[in-house]
């Protein structure tokens, strides 16, 4: 071996010192360890992939695209389609998102426009987070025995009195999709409300300063000037709160019914891809669970597209401001 | 644009500006009504929380608090028409495929999050990575289970094991992320320091680095767990339900979700104040695990 260059540096006092050659070696090792762990992430995204896209593949062979337009779920007769649950997927969803967006974005104006106390703000935003941390089925049992019993003489006076206008044309018996829809706002504010602050934070103090200098009000600055810089990230709040939405099960499975229709109407119920997935998954038959299998493939598909443009518009704000 | 005159013509009389704002003019009603709406919202979004609380509290208390707390903590479900009972069982079977949970996705995530942020932080890899941990955290929590029934019990059947494979995969993008974060914010000199008397990256990793970032960490590791210990859809057909305790990992587990979820649709007023019970239980239990959270690390504002 060459002579350690570092032999002569070592003093009595000190205790720098050069590794030996068995550090070297345990370095390599965790470093290659680290490394595996990162690739695994990949290897998990791929074999999940994977995994449910074998299973559902006979399902993917037998129903083909039809799966997609079928409206029907009959287990007996072996007739598998996934229309009423991909409608009221996105239905809810897109309910919710206009609920829960626009309340979730005025919360983020109430936490960062100097509306309150900062340490005000401070408390209220804690109460939001723990919005979020309420467990999905707690808010189902609410949503069965607070919020059905509270919006249904509302729902009754509005089917009674505007039966002819869509929305209201059913009665609601129950479970349906506007508590459903409703609870699920709730669950996605805090999504929105979240990344909606941080795309005001990162909104340099100088602008508001600017619109202020100019004589504006509070609210013409926040309108003209804090929305439109903020908007690609409230865009991607919303997207993201939208995502969650989709993916979301256990409170819709509790609340909206589980009924394979296909309705406009606000008080009748319905049913969701994830929603499907859990009330039918633990006593499917092995054909019923290449079915299953393939409308998880749909959800999978369906909330991996609107993740992805979701983050890839969060990470485009994020590089519009910290780039310059 | 040099034609302005900035001298007054002194034949004219000075007409001060009036700069000062009216109550009634168009845009201060304006802004008025839009700050009243602002407040409005901001109200009824915390009256869904205040609700649930007081319906927990109310609802859940009264076996909770009450005198045979210890029976309702200890005891198994009741069936049918039967009264009393308890969640004991859940309780156990939460914490157990928690603790499995957090067993696999902590030390995996950490070793990511140390490759994310120090080993390589540019490379194809990591971002690819974080991008999928990224994804992965918007991920449908039911899709989880789906994955970990097609791997695990198809071929081994339900089980508790199972059940904790879920959480894990859940927990996995939280912890990256988080841990991720955390080892960013430790300061260049410190690193610098250490590589400068000699350490190997494992040394300033290990002896420099975690200890450090550990507060975040720590925080991101509670604030997964939270999450695992709420979560319901995951469970459903990994680890199924059990009205026993827990003997070994390999057989159908209880949890405190599933118990609610179960409890939820039966017409016995005695199971619906269980599923009550079990609600309060479980959302002290994620509680606890967000106030640790939020001890371990500063809240950013």
């Amino acid at each position: 071996m060459a002579k350690n260059p570092f032999a002569q540096a070592g003093s009595s006092t000190s205790i720098t010192r050069p590794p030996s050659s068995a550090e070297f070696t345990i370095d390599s090792l965790f470093r290659a360890v680290a490394y595996v762990c990162a690739l695994l992430i990949i290897v998990l995204v791929a074999f999940i992939l994977w995994e449910v896209g074998k299973k559902a593949f006979p399902a993917v062979q037998d129903f083909g695209l039809g799966f997609w337009i079928g409206t029907t779920w009959d287990v007996n007769k072996g007739i598998f389609g996934v229309l009423p649950e991909i409608w009221g997927t996105l239905y809810s969803s897109l309910l919710a998102l206009f609920l829960g967006g626009l309340f979730g974005v005025f919360i983020a104006i109430f936490l960062t426009q100097d509306f309150i106390h900062h340490r005000m703000a401070l408390v209220f935003r804690t109460i939001v987070e723990l919005l979020a941390a309420i467990p999905s089925v707690v808010y189902g049992l609410w949503g069965i025995y607070v919020l059905i019993p509270m919006i249904r003489p509302g729902a009754e006076w509005l089917h009674q009195h505007f039966a002819w206008f869509p929305l209201f044309g059913t009665d609601l018996s129950g479970p349906g999709m506007a508590p459903a829809a409703l609870v699920l706002a709730i669950m996605i504010l805090p999504t929105v409300a979240a990344i909606s602050v941080d795309a005001f934070r990162r909104i340099p103090y100088k602008v508001k300063e600017a619109a202020y200098g100019m004589g504006t009000t509070k609210w013409e600055a926040i309108l003209k000037v804090m929305l439109p810089t903020a908007s690609s990230g409230i865009l991607a709040a919303l997207v993201l709160g939208f995502g969650r939405a989709l993916g979301e099960t256990m409170a819709l499975a509790m609340l909206i019914g589980n009924s394979n229709q296909i309705s406009l109407s606000l008080f009748s119920p319905a049913n969701t891809l994830a929603s499907l997935l859990a009330s039918s998954f633990p006593e499917a038959g092995p054909v019923e669970v290449q079915a299953l299998m393939y409308a998880a493939l749909v959800l999978l598909l369906i909330t991996f597209i609107v993740n992805v443009l979701g983050l890839g518009i969060q990470q485009y704000t994020m590089r519009k401001f910290e780039g310059k | 644009m040099s034609d302005i005159d900035l001298t007054i013509a002194p034949d004219q009389a000075f007409v001060r500006p009036n700069l000062e704002r009216r109550l009634l003019e168009r845009r201060a009603i304006k802004n008025n009504i839009l700050t009243g709406l602002t407040w409005l919202a901001a109200i009824l979004a915390s009256i869904p929380l205040l609700s649930v609380l007081y319906m927990l509290l109310v609802r859940g208390g009264t076996r909770l608090f009450g005198a045979d707390f210890i029976e309702v903590l200890t005891e198994l479900p009741p069936a049918g028409f039967e009264m009393g009972g308890g969640i004991g069982p859940a309780i156990v079977g939460t914490l157990v495929m928690v603790g499995i949970a957090t067993l696999i996705s902590v030390p995996f995530g950490i070793l990511t999050a140390i490759h994310l942020a120090m080993l390589d932080p540019d490379s194809k890899v990591a971002t690819t990575s974080r991008f999928l941990a990224k994804v992965l955290t918007g991920f449908p929590s039911i899709l989880a289970g789906v994955f970990v029934y097609a791997v695990l019990v198809i071929n081994f059947g339900y089980s508790a094991l199972a059940g904790g494979v879920a959480l894990a995969v859940l927990m996995l993008p939280t912890v990256v992320l988080a841990a991720e974060e955390a080892i960013k914010q430790v300061p260049q000199r410190m690193k610098d320091a250490a590589y400068g008397m000699g350490c190997t990256r494992t040394q300033v990793i290990t002896k420099v680095v975690l200890p450090t970032g550990l507060p975040g960490i720590l925080t991101g590791v509670m604030l997964a767990i939270a999450g695992a210990a709420g979560e319901s859809a995951p469970l459903l057909f990994t680890a199924l339900f059990s009205n026993y305790y827990i003997s070994e990992l390999m057989e159908p587990t209880a949890s405190l979700s599933i118990l609610i979820y179960n409890f939820s649709g039966m017409p016995f007023e005695n199971q619906i104040e269980l599923a009550w019970t079990a609600s309060l239980v479980l959302v002290l239990i994620v509680l606890v695990f967000n106030i640790l959270a939020r001890l371990f690390g500063q809240p950013k504002i």
